[in-house]
């Protein structure tokens, strides 16, 4: 029975090559774009989770905003959280801007990073040429610089820039070396900035302090205990106010970025389904054309003891059939789609069953949906104001 | 012999807005197993409404309709519909067939709807377009048959439910004088073996192949008596009215 329903439903779509293609040609496009957001989307979170923990796994970061009393951490401070279990390095951070002038170039409103030696020894950051900083650096307060890829071709051009002197907020800097090129996604990427000892950049820039805080620990170890170390020797530091900081682990970062990705990308998803909505209302249309085109043989199929449900069956199991087939096209499409824009960005392309089940659901639930009206309007036919339809 | 088919005091009427259309009035109508019953009337007698009620495709307005048993006019849809697969054959003037079929699908089709399986199908439909002679023609379509015989598929398929009549509504209507006798002619063969036949026409000389005819003039039967008898009753009655 059911067997018959669906020949002669692909009989039907065949038989209207033309009008069927147009009609599932917006089913097409809302799958398309679904299906190609989705999987760009899950590429993109999938880039910056695995740049996320490419950054450290073992660390938690600390903002710190600082009591009016004491704003900004010290040496002590530091070496006090270091101390703690577990604790492999303590990497500060300030960020601050200034004008760096090599000889006649200048560059303004430069991003200065204030950082320890910890940034190095972590393996956070390599460099590409010359060295980081050295505790010594840190220790002494040097006045010396790491530059940022972009920044050291845009001063030097080709030159090494190694032994040279350049200005910072009209303080002289020795160049020590060159930092690694970060890719061009990476988060916080330091490819424009200069790197300086963060002692030394509190004293260089005026309003400048340590505003940030990486602890790195053990492999292994326990990041609640040692979150909760870290808590309590801040504590002692900002004399027991808990609003001068605030921690959080790794793991708390992965999950935001992957929830505002996700939500990010069911926005867009939601945008896309618009057009299946649009796509539906033209198979509703095709739909009631079709019926009105088949009132003669809705009438016979009647007179030879069709039942209502069956013949309202035979509409809906066809206006599925044509959205299952958009969703089929729409879905090769889309991944397509998303491949090309993966290679183009850069993004690694994964295919996952989820956003194709999503299209093949949607297209059934659309079909079901804008069938519905016109396989009632069928299966209501009189018989009689039927076979006289001609 | 048992009425197959039992009509009592039947009538229909259409609303033209506020107003009653009475089409049909006080129908009796007996038809026996085996009968051959051909109904006579001009156009707008009301004679294809009747086609309708008998065939289960309307329900009269007041009346009585018993077919073979089953108490017609208490039925819902669905139970209509399995009536018109089982019980009912049509046979329509301009064929009813479905173009995109071959002379077998449209012959198998009310057996989709009885929901019987594919083999049995196919051998039940083979069978009965043999015999209205187009076994030669089981895979060709409708444009790809003459006249008379896509009016022999449509017989073959109105017999393939052995059904408890055979309503034809002016089958040789669309057809020349030389096919509509063979047609006429099967139907004569058919009714010879057995299965009960109900036309329609308005044409006289089609009707001399019927065993027996009925008129239907402005929605009374007339001929048999009853219907006549039964109008003059309310004539004289109307007259003497105080």
């Amino acid at each position: 029975m059911l067997g018959e329903i669906i020949g002669m439903s692909v009989a039907n779509i065949v038989h209207n090559k033309t009008r069927s293609l147009l009609t599932i040609l917006g089913i097409v496009i809302g799958v398309a774009s679904i299906i190609a957001l989705m999987l760009i989307g899950e590429g993109a979170a999938g880039n910056i989770s695995s740049q996320l923990s490419g950054l450290g796994g073992n660390k938690l970061t600390v903002q710190i905003s600082g009591t009016p009393i004491k704003r900004t951490l010290f040496e002590p401070d530091l070496r006090a959280i270091a101390e703690k279990p577990d604790v492999v390095a303590v990497s500060p951070a300030t960020s601050s801007r200034a004008a760096v002038v090599y000889g006649s170039s200048r560059r303004n409103n430069v991003l200065i990073a204030g950082r320890s030696y910890s940034l190095f020894d972590s393996g956070q950051q390599t460099v590409a040429s010359g060295r980081g900083l050295m505790p010594l650096d840190v220790e002494g307060r040097s006045r010396v610089a790491v530059l940022g890829s972009s920044l050291a071709t845009a001063l030097f051009g080709n030159r090494s820039p190694e032994g040279d002197e350049i200005i910072i907020a009209g303080q002289r800097f020795v160049v020590i070396g060159v930092l690694q090129e970060a890719s061009g996604f990476a988060i916080g990427s330091l490819n424009n900035s200069v790197v300086v000892p963060y002692n030394v950049s509190e004293r260089v820039v005026p309003n400048t302090r340590v505003s940030s805080l990486d602890v790195f620990f053990a492999e292994g170890a326990d990041v609640t205990t040692v979150q909760a170390d870290t808590e309590a020797a801040l504590l002692q530091i900002f004399d027991g106010r808990d609003s001068a900081f605030a921690i959080t682990n790794q793991q708390e970062i992965l999950d935001i970025v992957q929830s505002i990705t996700g939500t990010l990308t069911a926005m867009l998803a939601g945008i896309a389904a618009i057009s299946l909505l649009v796509g539906g209302i033209g198979i509703m249309n095709m739909m009631l054309v079709s019926v009105t085109e088949r009132t003669n043989e809705i009438g016979l199929r009647k007179a030879l003891g069709a039942e209502p449900m069956q013949i309202m069956i035979q509409f809906l199991i066809e206006s599925v059939i044509l959205c299952l087939l958009g969703g089929f096209v729409g879905i090769l499409l889309g991944g397509a789609l998303a491949y090309l824009g993966a290679v183009l960005i850069g993004f690694p392309f994964v295919i996952t069953a989820g956003p194709v089940l999503l299209a093949v659901g949607f297209s059934v639930t659309v079909g079901l949906v804008f069938g519905l009206a016109p396989a009632r309007k069928a299966s209501r036919l009189n018989p009689i104001d039927a076979l006289r339809y001609v | 012999m048992a009425a197959l088919l039992l009509l009592q005091d039947i009538c229909k009427s259409y609303y033209l807005g506020e107003e009653e259309q009475p089409v049909l009035r006080n129908i009796n109508l007996t038809v026996a197993a085996g009968e051959f019953l051909a109904v006579l009337g001009p156009s707008g007698s009301g004679k294809t409404t009747l086609m309708n009620i008998i065939g289960c495709l309307d329900v009269p307005t007041c009346g009585h309709y018993v077919l073979d048993g089953i108490s017609v006019d208490t039925l819902n849809e669905k139970e209509m519909a399995k009536v018109r697969n089982r019980k009912i054959g049509f046979v329509f003037q301009n064929f009813q067939l479905l173009p995109r079929l071959t002379a077998l699908g449209n012959v198998e089709l009310p057996l989709v709807y009885s929901g019987l399986k594919t083999v049995e199908r196919r051998a039940r439909a083979t069978a009965v377009l043999e015999q209205v002679g187009l076994g030669e023609k089981l895979r060709s379509y409708p444009n790809q048959l003459s006249g008379g015989q896509q009016q022999r598929v449509a017989i073959a398929r109105a017999m393939v439910t052995n059904p408890a009549i055979i309503l034809a509504d002016e089958p040789t209507g669309a057809l020349d004088q030389t096919t509509g006798q063979q047609i006429m002619e099967l139907f004569g063969e058919l009714n010879q073996a057995g299965s009960t036949i109900i036309m329609i026409t308005h044409n006289r000389e089609v009707a001399k192949v019927a065993g027996r005819t009925v008129r239907i003039l402005d929605g009374e039967l007339i001929e048999g008596g009853e219907a006549r008898a039964r109008r003059n009753y309310r004539y004289v009655r109307r007259q003497y009215r105080p």
